[in-house]
């Protein structure tokens, strides 16, 4: 009888635990490209690693604490004792071997993870250009004189390079099931290398707190296969509006956008006349 | 309030800026717990304003507290300030979790304006007015005693310190009535809070006070690092200091330079809000980047400026609680060391993503995995300092225990995020919020809580209840984990810190525990209350005037309980690390010197208390624009400091009589006192006089 209560708990918590799990789903646990899944990779390794170095502090503590605690009569008791070369050897040079071997896995990753580095590939990247506003991402095709808002198509399995800058504060971008974060600040370009290996809708977000619409300001990345993205690109160019001054100027005032935009042609300098920020005036 | 003469009088003031008036005329709940929180701060100030009054305490208050240099009182003091400041800064948090928990796919009750107050205010009071106070408060308590002092070096400068850091603190209670705070954050990155994007009132309340706070402990750095310097007893070696002492030395080092950064930044922050300057405006040749190179160069030093004093808290603890001698000394001197110098080289690691290099970026990583190093062999020298030891589980014990496993972990997510390529994905996420708390949370409140209940029997002449402790101890532990446990998954699944919505349904039952442990660790300040309030209640069965509770080893515990004024009626000699374990041991802990002297201790002084006033009182001007205020404020502190300078009778004599007086009493307590065993030293038999065992 005593059981029933529990299976009852279990079954009820279960749902909540299932779906508890998902959240892992939305990061680099659920990588769909080669930059997140490269990540993945190290987090398992240097986890590993690290469980060697957290787990004798984790059993030493509470056995030495409660061995030698002192209601326990047949514990050594030597209150003089205070040093042995051993045991110094045994703190200091083993986490030094470890800080050693993970600096080169430090050192390899941080070059080949390296946001601004290139994905080899046969194919040429996409080139992105993304301007941070409040509270939206602008993403401009240059290749394809489009643009959009808040949604970002590009073709399965093919590089992708983004240029960043910023129309207005500092902000962060990342797609967490993609690749990492990299910040956009206005006057500057940053860049970030990233492809998706299989279609989906990915989340995306700024992560860099802007002012008040700041928790809304996410975007899908719609990754398509070659041929889908190809007829978005016709859909975007047949159906959207351009993207001229008055447009991007109602654009970058600070708003939330319910839906994505889409814009079926932009001004050739559009991006660098952001990044070279015409002043702002004086309030 | 925008034409006639208000201007001139006011500044930019209007009635809109009182949280009350926001209340009366929009009742949303945002603005009624704006105005709540509001009239806490008023009818907390009229009631304690009018208890003093009505008891007729102020003379007393203003005689033996606010004006005295005494580096005992402002240490309490400091320590007070840090509670008030814990109160409000984990009200602070348990909304914000409340919000987050009822805001997926939901607005919530905060708005999203409120909420980024609510997470500026609560990270830039706890780091500058709850930590900074609490580890100053109990160094300054603490530091003079172990080294056989009777004050620290510039009793009046801490005096000032002291009143600038409360000025500060005023300042962000008063911007809870007045106005608004900034909604920058406690990093107040620009251009965000540039006059451009942030018009308000809100930054320029958070460069007051920081800026006020920053001042304050580059002072205070200065002060210990001299005290430590010159003020040693004969035969108190460097190498023979306390634990502690270092860890306060290495603190008052970094608080030496790694303060004026943060100084120089916001001060070139308020030059381009001010005067129209463009250090970090996106305009005219500013650059954020600067701001963010400052901020960190401060901002990682303080991060150990935090942790050290806990760390030497640590180290007092498990020795006397083990009563043993600490294991490998002078690797924790170096290990401590190390890390002052190594926190200097790693702060590029707080802005990975900004776009520098791969060279540059695993330079700063490999430096940061480093400090793991040393942070390492301290956790491992405090475990063999149990080893062969008779350890103790009181609370103070429990809180170093429950930090040594905790921080560990903490220590593990941090060698995750010295990964460049893994910080990328966790950067400005929960998981982030999750690994400082986890460090600072264990490496700097458990500390400070250790410290608090060891050394309070010795600042008050009793001990404080040990149930209660204990309940309040496993709070602060479940709370700690049920809280940011869950972080950790929601920072790995991308949920942006400082958001004040969630869209994900599968963020919701993880928010879910962390509100519920928010809830559990205010309980847990709850507790600690009560433990105040009973200890106080049950004081005349828990005294330990005779002053040695725990067996204890440092020259603090040489003195009675509380000490008197002067500290030591004879300047100690020491011969060893634990001068007073081994004196007891030798037969000549509690000798009665032959005669006493006449000693001069620091006469009062109002200029602390006038600093600090009239500081705020500049401070506030400049944020409401009232230039009168601010005018005559600065040039008050300048007349003051003057004034001050003319001033040569600053010593108060204790005449040898009294001196005698207050020994005798002291060691007539001794002789009356029945020794009390390790066993039986947390209950009503302790008088204070640890028995000699071996």
């Amino acid at each position: 009888m005593k059981a029933i209560p529990w299976r009852r708990a279990i079954g009820c918590l279960a749902p909540v635990l299932l779906s508890g799990c998902d959240v892992l789903r939305l990061g680099v646990v659920g990588h769909a490209g080669p930059i997140a899944a490269s990540q993945w990779h190290l987090y398992l390794i240097v986890g590993a690693v690290l469980v060697f170095v957290a787990g004798p502090v984790l059993l030493l503590t509470p056995i030495m604490a409660w061995h030698y605690r002192l209601s326990n009569k047949n514990s050594a008791f030597k209150p003089n004792w205070d040093f042995s070369w051993w045991i110094e050897a045994l703190i200091w040079l083993p986490p030094v071997g470890i800080v050693i071997g993970l600096a080169i896995v430090l050192w390899t990753y941080t070059h080949t993870l390296d946001p601004y580095r290139a994905i080899p590939s046969a194919q040429p990247a996409l080139e992105i250009q993304a301007v941070a506003l409040d509270w939206k991402w602008l993403f401009i095709y240059p290749d394809a004189r489009i643009a959009t808002v808040n949604e970002l198509n590009i073709p399965v399995g093919r590089p992708v390079h983004i240029t960043l800058t910023s129309g207005t504060v500092m902000q962060s971008l990342m797609v967490p099931q993609l690749a990492g974060q990299i910040y956009a600040m206005a006057g500057m370009t940053t860049q970030l290398n990233f492809a998706a290996s299989r279609p989906g809708i990915f989340r995306g977000e700024n992560t860099q707190f802007n002012g008040a619409g700041f928790q809304n300001q996410k975007f899908a990345v719609v990754a398509r296969p070659t041929a889908d993205y190809r007829q978005w690109m016709d859909r975007v160019r047949a159906n959207g509006q351009p993207l001229d001054a008055a447009r991007y100027a109602r654009l970058a005032k600070r708003s939330v956008i319910a839906r994505p935009l889409f814009y079926a042609s932009t001004p050739p300098d559009l991006f660098s006349h952001i990044v070279a920020q015409i002043p702002e005036k004086r309030r | 309030m925008t034409d006639g003469i208000w201007p001139a009088l006011l500044g930019r003031f209007t009635w809109n800026a009182l949280a009350f008036v926001r209340a009366w005329q929009n009742p949303t709940v945002n603005e009624i717990i704006g105005a709540g929180a509001a009239m806490m701060v008023v009818l907390g100030a009229a009631s304690v304003i009018t208890l003093i009054t009505v008891t007729g305490k102020w003379g007393y208050l203003w005689r033996e507290w606010l004006t005295s240099l005494d580096h005992k009182k402002i240490g309490v003091m400091y320590v007070v300030l840090a509670f008030v400041m814990l109160a409000r800064a984990l009200a602070e948090a348990v909304l914000m979790r409340m919000q987050q928990a009822a805001a997926v796919n939901a607005p919530g009750f905060v708005e999203p304006d409120h909420f980024a107050q609510l997470f500026s205010t609560h990270g830039s009071i706890m780091i500058f007015f709850m930590a900074m106070p609490f580890l100053t408060g109990i160094i300054n308590y603490v530091t003079p005693l172990q080294i056989g002092a009777r004050d620290v070096a510039f009793p009046l400068l801490n005096s000032i310190s002291l009143w600038l850091t409360g000025g500060a603190a005023g300042l962000m209670m008063v911007s809870l009535v007045i106005g608004r705070f900034s909604t920058g954050g406690w990093t107040g990155y620009p251009p965000y809070t540039e006059l451009a994007f942030s018009p308000d009132v809100g930054p320029d309340y958070w460069i007051s006070a920081v800026t006020l706070g920053s001042i304050a402990s580059t002072l205070s750095g200065l002060n210990f690092a001299v005290t430590i310097y010159k003020l040693r007893c004969p035969g108190m070696t460097l190498m023979r200091m306390p634990l502690f002492c270092w860890t306060t030395l290495c603190t008052s080092i970094l608080m030496i330079f790694a303060m004026p950064p943060l100084t120089v930044a916001t001060a070139l922050l308020a030059l381009d809000r001010y005067l129209g300057f463009h250090f970090f405006t996106n305009d005219l040749g500013g650059n954020m980047m600067n701001y963010a190179n400052l901020f960190w160069l401060f901002g990682h030093p303080e991060v150990y400026i935090l942790i050290l004093p806990a760390f030497g808290a640590y180290s007092e603890v498990v020795s006397t609680f083990s009563s043993k001698e600490l294991y490998g000394y002078t690797s924790l001197v170096l290990a401590t060391m190390a890390i002052a110098v190594l926190s200097f080289t790693v702060w590029v690691h707080h802005f990975f993503a900004m776009g520098q290099s791969a060279n540059l970026n695993a330079v700063f990583g490999i430096a940061t995995m480093t400090i793991g190093v040393p942070t390492g062999v301290k956790i491992y020298d405090w475990i063999w300092t149990m080893f062969r030891g008779e350890v103790r589980f009181t609370v103070p014990m429990l809180y170093s225990l429950a930090f040594m496993m905790t921080f560990v972990l903490g220590g593990f997510t941090g060698i995750l995020l010295a990964f460049p390529p893994l910080d990328y994905l966790v950067h400005n996420t929960l998981f982030l919020v999750a690994h400082f708390h986890n460090m600072l949370i264990p490496g700097l409140l458990y500390g400070m809580l250790a410290a608090t209940h060891y050394w309070f029997p010795k600042a008050f002449g009793f001990r404080l209840n040990e149930k209660w402790g204990r309940i309040a101890f496993g709070c602060w532990v479940f709370g700690f984990y049920l809280a940011f446990m869950p972080l950790y998954v929601l920072g790995a699944g991308g949920a942006a810190r400082r958001s004040q919505a969630f869209f994900e349904p599968a963020f919701r039952p993880w928010l879910y525990v962390a509100g519920v442990g928010a809830l559990i660790l205010l309980a847990a300040l709850t507790a600690l209350f009560v433990q105040l309030w009973v200890s106080i209640r049950e004081r005349d069965a828990n005294r330990v005037f005779a002053g040695d509770p725990w067996d204890g080893r440092g020259l603090e515990w040489s003195t009675s309980a509380p000490p008197p004024e002067y500290n030591y009626a004879v300047i100690p000699v020491v011969d060893g690390r634990d001068p007073f374990y081994d004196g007891k041991r030798d037969g000549d802990g509690y000798a009665v010197p032959a005669g006493y002297e006449d000693i001069a201790v620091p006469r009062n002084s109002m200029v602390g208390p006038a600093t600090g006033i009239l500081g705020a009182g500049l401070a506030f001007g400049l944020v409401w624009y009232i230039w009168w205020l601010a005018v005559l404020c600065l040039a008050g502190i300048v007349a003051t400091v003057i004034a001050r300078s003319f001033i040569r009778d600053v010593e108060r004599i204790v005449p040898a009589a009294d001196v005698a007086r207050i020994e005798d009493r002291w060691h007539h307590a001794i002789a009356a006192a029945r020794p009390i065993s390790r066993h039986h030293e947390t209950t009503p038999a302790n008088q204070g006089l640890a028995e000699v065992t071996a």
